[in-house]
């Protein structure tokens, strides 16, 4: 946990050595357990996540990340635990969590009929931003986007993985402190796929943490640092580097199948909790 | 309040842009109120009658001429004999046939009594009736002047029938506040809950639920614009009931629009209950359109009287709210009368409106849990 190394090579990184050091920590959680009913969803969840850094969370489906996921997002409450997102606590400052994150789900997010300019508006508008600022950072956006010439063309008609990374664009376009980001590239080409995390990476450069669910385990060598969940519990957390040391192996994907080997009970319980 | 504004202009977008749910906001109610209105109709007009006239005198003549100049029938022929009776049903465009019988006047002026025989077609058993009741009080009326010219010595006890609040028992009256009622609920409770299960199966709303916004200002600002375009909407059909039908408002129209506010807000809670228990868009359009349509058609006392169902329906009529605001609608556009007449239903659809807004945000809360 200590030695954050540099995301693998192959893909972009424009992050230094000196910007690795431990920052401030973002992400509190201690002893989180949610229950549904008798089902263990999170059992004894303990972690921490730092300022700026790339938080991959990897998990079979059912094996509690999306409630996780709601959990830090104040979207459900623990059960028990301590749990802190954005300096706010969680059982009680929701409200304030939620105007300090971004989200972008599995599901595709915008509104395939409003176009992509009365979309940025609209999240500004949730988010609180002004209209100056809305408009300041739609122009700023479409600009790096490369997407100015389409500002006023509906989403419906624009290919899913342009739509993919505009939906990222307004999950961070009120400058949350933590975005979170549940499987954000499911179904989507590689080359989108690339260029998604590229983005991602600026944003975690711009000291935006991102905390990113994931089942594309070469994605999860691209993260900072990697849990794995099993069965509601956190099995291994560490650099992709020194999980693959730990484990003696070349890939993440070993790792993960060496961890949440089917046959084990965790494969009876998938989709529980979806 | 900016970031609830700027979630109703979205809202507001949705609609506009989409011209399928502006058919079915503003198309489906006036088309149904006049295909209502027209074509389910229970007044009798142009009925064709035919005419056995066995006596052909100044009487019969008289009597026919009356019933026929009533503009509820028209003649589709004179028969000779008794033969023709079944040749001009079977054409089909007879609804009735009057026969007089032979020396109808001359036994009327000496015996004092004479008959009409009137064969109906049965094989349409309310037109028939309808038909013969017509025809029957013609003749009583045609009756009546004849003893006043007379002046006839045998006293006769005459009922004398009047429709109170509808003298000319246009059925209009009837169906105009039904399809009000009817399509109220449908449109607003299908909006509603097809608007609110959109979300949920595209997953912006776990998008939203996740923004500042507060769930009960999403709720508030999917239902907002439908509240105001069904208000709009329930104007656009009042004048258009006067303009066609020439269906009053006797009573206070401040006091009608105010019931109409309060079934259209029951109508929306009733459908953001039925998106929090359906998955998918088309299990909420099943719900709000099949699930309602046909006990507020059948059950609410839109066209059958309640009275006359069996116990059993009756009480399951009971927790249909059209089946007090139809109670509503009536007194007030019809009879002309004030809230002391309709107070009980007025709170037993704000009470039910409370319930499906508690039910609502319980069941929201549970699935927010899952």
């Amino acid at each position: 946990m200590k030695n954050n190394s540099k995301p693998v090579t192959g893909y972009p990184s424009s992050k230094g050595e000196e910007t690795m050091e431990r920052g401030e920590t973002v992400i509190t959680v201690r002893n989180l357990v949610k229950k549904f009913g008798s089902f263990v969803a999170n059992d004894n969840l303990t972690f921490e996540v730092y300022r700026g850094e790339i938080f991959g969370f990897l998990g079979a489906n059912g094996a509690g990340k999306t409630t996780a996921i709601r959990i830090l997002s104040g979207l459900l409450q623990p059960t028990s635990g301590e749990v802190r997102v954005a300096g706010f606590d969680a059982w009680k400052e929701s409200e304030m969590i939620k105007k300090h994150i971004g989200y972008m789900c599995q599901k595709f997010s915008l509104y395939e009929d409003l176009t992509v300019k009365e979309n940025i508006q609209l999240y500004g508008g949730i988010y609180g931003m002004s209209d100056e600022l809305i408009k300041e950072r739609t122009e700023a956006l479409l600009e790096k986007l490369r997407f100015t010439e389409y500002k006023d063309r509906l989403i419906s008609g624009l290919p899913l993985g342009f739509r993919q990374k505009l939906a990222f664009a307004v999950a961070v376009l009120h400058q949350p402190e933590i975005v979170f980001l549940d499987e954000p590239t499911g179904g989507v080409d590689p080359i989108t796929r690339r260029q998604f995390w590229e983005m991602i990476y600026e944003t975690a450069d711009s000291g935006i943490t991102v905390f990113v669910t994931t089942h594309y385990m070469d994605e999860a060598e691209y993260c900072d640092r990697v849990s794995i969940m099993s069965e509601g519990r956190i099995v291994a957390l560490d650099t992709p580097e020194n999980l693959k040391k730990q484990f003696n192996t070349e890939s993440i994907e070993e790792v993960f199948i060496s961890i949440a080997r089917p046959g084990k009970s965790s494969i009876n319980l998938l989709n529980i909790n979806q | 309040m900016k970031r609830f504004l700027g979630f109703v202009k979205k809202e507001f977008i949705h609609i506009f842009r989409d011209y399928r749910t502006l058919i079915i906001l503003f198309g489906i109610p006036a088309v149904q109120i006049l295909v209502f209105g027209f074509v389910v109709s229970t007044d009798i007009k142009d009925a064709g009658v035919a005419i056995l006239d066995l006596s052909r005198d100044e009487t019969t003549q008289k009597l026919t001429d009356k019933i026929l100049s009533s503009g509820f029938f028209r003649k589709t022929g004179e028969l000779l004999n008794y033969n023709d009776i079944d040749r001009i049903f079977k054409k089909g465009n007879t609804k009735a046939v009057i026969i007089f019988e032979k020396d109808l006047g001359s036994r009327l002026f000496r015996e004092g009594t004479a008959s009409v025989n009137i064969i109906a077609d049965g094989s349409e058993p309310n037109v028939a009736t309808l038909v013969s009741n017509y025809i029957s009080a013609i003749i009583s009326d045609f009756n009546r002047e004849m003893n006043k010219t007379l002046l006839s010595s045998s006293p006769v006890v005459q009922p004398e029938v009047r429709m109170y609040f509808n003298p000319s028992l246009k059925s209009h009256f009837m169906f105009v506040p039904g399809v009000i009622t009817l399509i109220m609920i449908l449109i607003c409770a299908l909006m509603t809950s097809v608007t609110i299960t959109r979300e949920k199966e595209f997953g912006t709303m776990e998008v939203l639920l996740v923004s500042p916004l507060k769930p009960s200002q999403i709720i508030l600002g999917k239902v907002a614009p439908y509240f105001l375009l069904s208000f709009i909407n329930i104007i656009t059909i009042l004048i258009l009931s006067w303009f066609v039908f020439g269906l009053p408002v006797r009573g206070s129209l401040i006091l009608l629009l105010l019931e109409t506010m309060l079934y259209i807000m029951m109508s929306l809670t009733l459908g953001i209950l039925i998106s929090t228990v359906s998955k998918t868009m088309q299990q909420a359009i099943f719900i709000s359109a099949i699930g309602m349509m046909l006990p507020t058609i059948l059950l609410s006392g839109f066209i059958f009287p309640i009275e006359n169902m069996p116990k059993v329906y009756d009480y399951f009529s009971s927790i249909l709210p059209p089946r007090y605001f139809i109670v509503i609608i009536k007194n007030i556009m019809i009879k002309g009368t004030g809230l002391q007449y309709v107070w009980k239903e007025t709170l037993i659809i704000a009470l039910m409106t409370l319930i499906f807004m508690a039910l609502s945000i319980k069941k929201f809360s549970l699935r927010l849990q899952q």
